[in-house]
């Protein structure tokens, strides 16, 4: 049973494809991406279909890699996996079709994009520690590529300040991995960096003390986690609009979701010393992120630091060492993918690219409202989800935290509503000077004879529409979601309490 | 039959929901279609709600619940569902009858909107969240439907967001409802952690409002001789139903959301959702009793949340009464008189229990609709004028509307015998006068009274007696004078009145069928009741307050026609010339009478300088505290974090150039290097040897 395999296979076969066919036109490597992304789609539906998420993990390949250090090529997915799979599937297709107005460089473009997808399912199906490593590099590098080539503003600044911080990360997290290698085979006898058996190992308090926050900052660095956030916003306005809302939707993820499974998941005694700390610095991010979003000028800004705001939750539900809060946490992380993909598209492919200006003074005196109606109201709604409107994915996955972090911290659940308050005061600002600031139809129809901004297209709509389904649909019934995540999530905090003595 | 009501019931939020979905994809110019669905459905739901209100009123001790699960964790599960019982049935009953004559009345108040499709998009939205909120079963289910309400307020009061004043007023709703919203969500989490379910009631008796939950909260403040954390939750769920019924100090944003179109301000603002505060604490009484003590023959129970929810009521039922006083803007007056009235139903809920808060409620969805709907009328007639200053006389072209406006004047008043706020306000007084704790919440809520009659009697004159005073300069052509509303517009007036009127009946103290009926329990006729001693005194107060109230009313605005707009206001007017006589002649009943309408006048601009500068300002200061946060964050931000990084580069860049400055290509310079490096190696090797 390897299909889910082929999530991986399929994106890099295509980057081959492209790769392979210099005649292909700018049409070609449209379509070819497309048809990649669909199938490896696909494939990631069916496979989360075929999943019980009753029998714990589903083995896909196992193979014998380097095995001098017990490394694997094996992959594995529960619950989690198979929630953070869906999340790529319909992030990566979308993100072609907000891509399809790409010309300069089309080919290499699309080849770099279907990387960056095939390194992302990698590390969502790797119970390799190392192999994990590998994908979550190889999601990388793609990433400045596409940022310093086709980005906009500063995007050499920002393209190689998202790297560094990145690559830092890593290496925090790199010596982690090490140390980890080396004490296992310590205790064991034998290397192994299978993650499983890494899990079940009884690692004295004294180690995980110091090995825990090294892995869970390392790779919290790439989630977004405050300090360490800075690379976000910058990031996120240099690149090109899909890559912004792969950014956000994907890339984040593969921090939250390193700091979970290699973090969390294997030092719960070092997660209950640290976590304390933790969730202050989550709590941190969560206001820090809104109360700087509500100042900004810069259109594309507001939506980055917003992404900090609500990248929070994830580190704080990551922490709380229950299942509400981790159930949360990965649920948010899906829904902040979605929401922070579709506002992106929005400010960045709806708006920027036909009014070329983010600024909101500017925008103020567009009318946008009457011009680009559709992009008007798919911000309203992307805003209010993205705010906890209860009926969208994002209400069910922040309550689920906040009933976490009740248990475990009162107080910061208290701070962390006022950080909601705020996320619907810059909301609400931003929806406001950049669509509803007008001053009645005449004056709007007049801006709009002097300077037409071309219709919303097609590719646009589905992406937009897909995401708000995917969002509704998850408000509406989060058992869709939790059916799988809930079973991963206590199975994983199973492994916890038998193996660290949770 | 009531089973099959119950399943139905669900029908009832859901119709108006495919209804705003139809809308959605409705294409501007099918204005008719979208007005027919809206009003459609509304018209379904009401009628379903209407039976289930009639099959539950024959049992009114039944409640029948439907659960389904909504989300499996694990071995627990959350579950949604709704309810009928009687205190879900006549909301439902009247939220969808009132909601329907507003959807109709707005057919005719919107016909000449460019957004008239929108607008019932809108609309049917909001009658769907309101629906779901009253019938749901779980708090879960509630806070959903009322963020969604509070999401179709916003975009209502916004409606003509091209005026600025719009904009900012949905912003201020939505934020400041907000505000007490996070303590019903913390309220909620808390609740959830403390007794693991959201579900009020289930049929094995597992719902949080159900005797074992309730017993496990109260106990657990006993044993740790701290607050009750039942009393805790139950004060957090109070802040988001004073955020949302706007009890200070959260009303501020009620006044301002009358930017939006008149109909929404009917609906939204006056009869259902700002009531919604008032039915949440209704519904969750069993959690504010947690811990009661009993107080003997008065059947007031005493607890801390209560006694909280009591002052606040009573306050907020006094401070709206005075600001309404000085209001000079048709809607503002009866904005202020709203929150007033919220503020009475939450002293009566708080001193006399859920059937007297909740009739209270009931009574004032019918008649505020009715004024706001009247005064919708009059700004339509009067070409969008909505100062009251510069009305006058309307009465004579507008008598439908001027018949049913004071139907709705005396019902809010209170004027006795045969208005329905006479009976439910007089029960409130009386709830109040028998509350254990305290006397004051009686004698506020009984000067809230002559307030109410009087404002309300200044307003009527202003507006429909004395001559015609138009604005100077406006247009004195062929339509200058008001005109009367299409039937379109008159006829839920005319059914609104009726209510108005007829409710009363069902609520006497000598047939407390609705009191009954609320509280799960048959009524009795007993007319004995009607002339015990303490009914008739508290009646008897009652009725001097509204004399007392119009009478002022009428000598002040009504005896002399106000001739122009220009004069100041009779009370302005009289302050120093009354003051004068005072001195001169010592009368003394002019003397009690200037020092009242002094302290009067006096309290109605102190109260309206503490809402504009103290309560407006604090509001400023908090956000302009965040703004200057944010700012410091950004400079951080900049300055700080980003500095940082570009520094660590910089060093970085220049001790690469450094590097590379080395290795510049020239050979005779890497020779010359090679030359000094094994020069400095031999003479080490020498020197190392020896």
């Amino acid at each position: 049973m390897s299909l889910p395999a082929w999530t991986i296979y399929l994106p890099f076969l295509g980057m081959l494809v492209l790769l392979l066919w210099p005649g292909a036109t700018s049409r070609d490597a449209r379509r070819v991406a497309l048809v990649t992304m669909l199938l490896a789609g696909g494939a990631a539906f069916l496979s989360v279909l075929r999943y019980n998420p009753d029998a714990g993990w589903q083995e896909i390949v196992r193979l014998p890699w380097i095995p001098q250090f017990g490394i694997e090529y094996h992959l594995a997915m529960d619950g989690i996996s198979a929630c953070l799979l869906l999340l790529t599937a319909v992030a990566s297709v979308v993100g072609v079709l907000f891509s399809w107005n790409i010309e300069h460089r089309t080919r290499a473009y699309f080849a770099f994009y279907l990387a960056l997808i095939g390194g992302v399912y990698g590390v969502f199906l790797s119970r390799d520690l190392f192999l994990l490593f590998v994908f979550y590099e190889i999601a990388i590098i793609p990433k400045y590529f596409l940022i310093a080539i086709w980005g906009s503003t500063r995007r050499e600044y920002g393209a190689m300040k998202l790297v560094l911080y990145s690559f830092v990360g890593s290496a925090v997290a790199l010596v982690g991995m090490l140390a980890i290698l080396a004490m296992g085979w310590r205790e064991t006898g034998t290397p192994t960096m299978d993650l499983g058996l890494l899990a079940r190992i009884p690692w004295s308090g004294g180690f995980q003390a110091w090995v825990f926050p090294l892995v869970f900052v390392g790779f919290g660095f790439l989630a977004g986690m405050w300090p360490f956030h800075s690379w976000a916003p910058t990031g996120h306005v240099a690149a090109p609009t899909p890559v912004s809302m792969l950014l956000a939707g994907v890339i984040m993820k593969l921090g939250a979701y390193g700091a979970l499974r290699v973090g969390v998941g294997l030092f719960p005694a070092g997660v209950q010393m640290w976590q304390g700390t933790i969730a202050l610095l989550a709590v941190c991010g969560i206001l820090y992120g809104a109360l700087v979003a509500l100042v900004q000028q810069d259109f594309k800004f507001v939506i980055g630091f917003s992404s900090v705001s609500h990248m929070g939750f994830v580190i704080l539900g990551l922490v709380t060492l229950n299942r509400y809060g981790l159930g949360g946490a990965v649920v948010q992380m899906f829904s902040h993918g979605i929401l922070a993909g579709l506002l992106f598209g929005v400010v960045g492919r709806m708006v920027y690219d036909r009014t070329h200006t983010r600024q909101l003074p500017d925008l103020e005196r567009m009318h946008l409202n009457r011009v680009l109606p559709f992009a008007a109201w798919t911000f309203v709604l992307a805003g209010v989800a993205s705010m906890g409107l209860p009926g969208f994915s994002g209400f069910v996955a922040e309550m689920f935290v906040l009933v976490g972090a009740w248990s475990a911290f009162p107080l910061y659940a208290i701070a962390t509503g006022v950080g909601i308050l705020v996320g619907v005061a810059y909301t609400l600002r931003a929806v406001r000077r950049a669509f509803f600031a007008d001053a009645g139809r005449a004056v709007a129809e007049a801006v709009a004879l002097e300077h037409p901004l071309p219709p919303i297209t097609w590719p646009e709509k589905i992406g937009a529409v897909v995401l708000l389904a995917a969002s509704l649909m998850v408000g509406l019934n989060p058992d869709l979601l939790f059916r799988y995540v809930l079973p991963g999530v206590d199975g994983m905090l199973g492994v916890m309490a038998k193996g660290g003595g949770l | 039959m009531i089973e099959k009501l119950a399943s139905l019931l669900v029908l009832v939020p859901v119709l108006p929901l495919l209804a705003a979905a139809a809308i959605a994809v409705t294409k501007r110019p099918h204005r008719q279609r979208a007005s027919t669905l809206a009003i459609g459905a509304m018209g379904l739901s009401c009628l379903i709600a209407v039976s289930a209100f009639l099959a539950i009123a024959g049992a009114p001790e039944e409640r029948l619940v439907r659960n389904f699960d909504w989300l499996h964790i694990g071995n627990t599960t959350i579950q949604l569902g709704w309810m009928l019982d009687p205190l879900s049935a006549a909301m439902a009953a009247m939220v969808s009858f009132v909601g329907l004559l507003i959807f109709i009345f707005s057919k005719g108040y919107m016909a000449h909107d460019e957004n008239y499709t929108r607008f019932f998009g809108f609309l049917a939205l909001f009658g769907a969240a309101m629906l779901g909120l009253v019938i749901a079963n779980s708090l879960l289910l509630l806070f959903i439907c009322w963020e969604l309400v509070g999401l179709a307020s916003y975009l209502l009061i916004g409606f003509w967001f091209h005026k600025p004043e719009a904009a900012a007023a949905a912003k201020k709703a939505f934020i400041t409802t907000r505000v007490g919203d996070m303590g019903l969500l913390l309220g909620m989490v808390w609740l959830h952690a403390a007794t693991g379910t959201l579900t009020f009631y289930t049929e094995g008796g597992e719902g949080c409002l159900q005797a074992g939950a309730l017993d496990s909260l109260g106990a657990a403040g006993l044993t740790a001789r701290l607050i009750a954390p039942a009393t805790l939750i139950a004060l957090l769920l109070f802040c988001g139903a004073a955020g949302k019924s706007g009890q200070v100090p959260l009303h501020v944003w009620l006044p301002d959301a009358m930017e939006g179109p008149t109909p929404v301000s009917a609906l939204i603002h006056a009869a259902t959702m700002v009531a919604a505060g008032v039915f949440l604490m209704a519904r969750v009484f069993p959690l504010l009793e947690v811990g009661a003590a009993m107080h003997g023959e008065s059947h007031s129970v005493v607890t801390p949340a209560l006694t909280v929810i009591t002052w606040v009521g009573a306050f907020t039922a006094l401070f709206a009464a005075f600001i309404a006083v000085a209001q000079n803007d048709i809607k503002r007056i009866l904005a202020y008189s709203t929150v007033s009235q919220l503020g009475y139903m939450f002293l009566g809920l708080g001193a006399g229990g859920v059937a007297v808060g909740m009739f209270h409620l009931l009574t004032h969805a019918f008649f505020k609709a009715l004024l706001f709907l009247g005064a919708g009328s009059v700004i339509h007639g009067c070409h969008e004028e909505q100062d009251i200053r510069y009305m006058g006389g309307v009465r004579r072209w507008m008598p439908v509307t001027f018949a049913t406006y004071a139907v709705g004047m005396m019902a809010l008043s209170g004027v006795p015998l045969f208005f329905s706020g006479f009976w439910s306000k007089d029960e409130i007084l009386h709830a109040a006068h028998g509350w254990p704790v305290s006397h004051i919440p009686f004698l506020m809520g009984s000067l809230g009274a002559v307030l109410t009659a009087f404002y309300m009697t200044r307003q009527v004159c202003y507006v429909f007696f004395g001559p015609q005073r138009s604005r100077e300069g406006a247009d004195h052509g062929k339509a200058a004078h008001p005109h009367e509303s299409p039937r379109v517009m008159t006829m839920p007036l005319v059914i609104l009145a009726t209510f108005a009127v007829g409710l009363g009946i069902f609520g006497t103290p000598a047939w407390p069928w609705a009191q009954s009926f609320l509280e799960g329990e048959h009524a009795h006729l007993a007319f004995g009741h009607l002339f015990s001693g303490e009914v008739l005194a508290v009646m008897g107060t009652s009725l001097v307050c509204v004399a007392f109230g119009i009478g002022a009313g009428w000598w002040f605005y009504g005896r002399q026609p106000i001739s122009s707009a220009a004069r100041p206001d009779a009370l302005e007017e009289r302050f120093t010339p009354v003051f004068v006589a005072l001195k001169n002649r010592l009368y003394v009943d002019e003397l009690y009478e200037a020092t009242v309408i002094r302290f009067n006048a006096l309290a109605a601009r102190f109260f309206d300088v503490v809402d504009r500068w103290i309560l407006g300002g604090a509001v400023a200061v908090i956000g302009y505290l965040v703004v200057g946060f944010a700012w410091i964050g950004r400079f951080l931000e900049d300055h700080g974090v980003n500095a940082g990084f570009d520094l660590g580069c910089r060093g970085i860049r220049r001790g690469a150039g450094a590097g590379a400055a080395l290795q510049d290509g020239r050979v005779h310079n890497y020779l010359r290097a090679l030359g000094i490096g094994f020069a400095t190696l031999l003479l080490l090797m020498t020197w190392g040897c020896h």
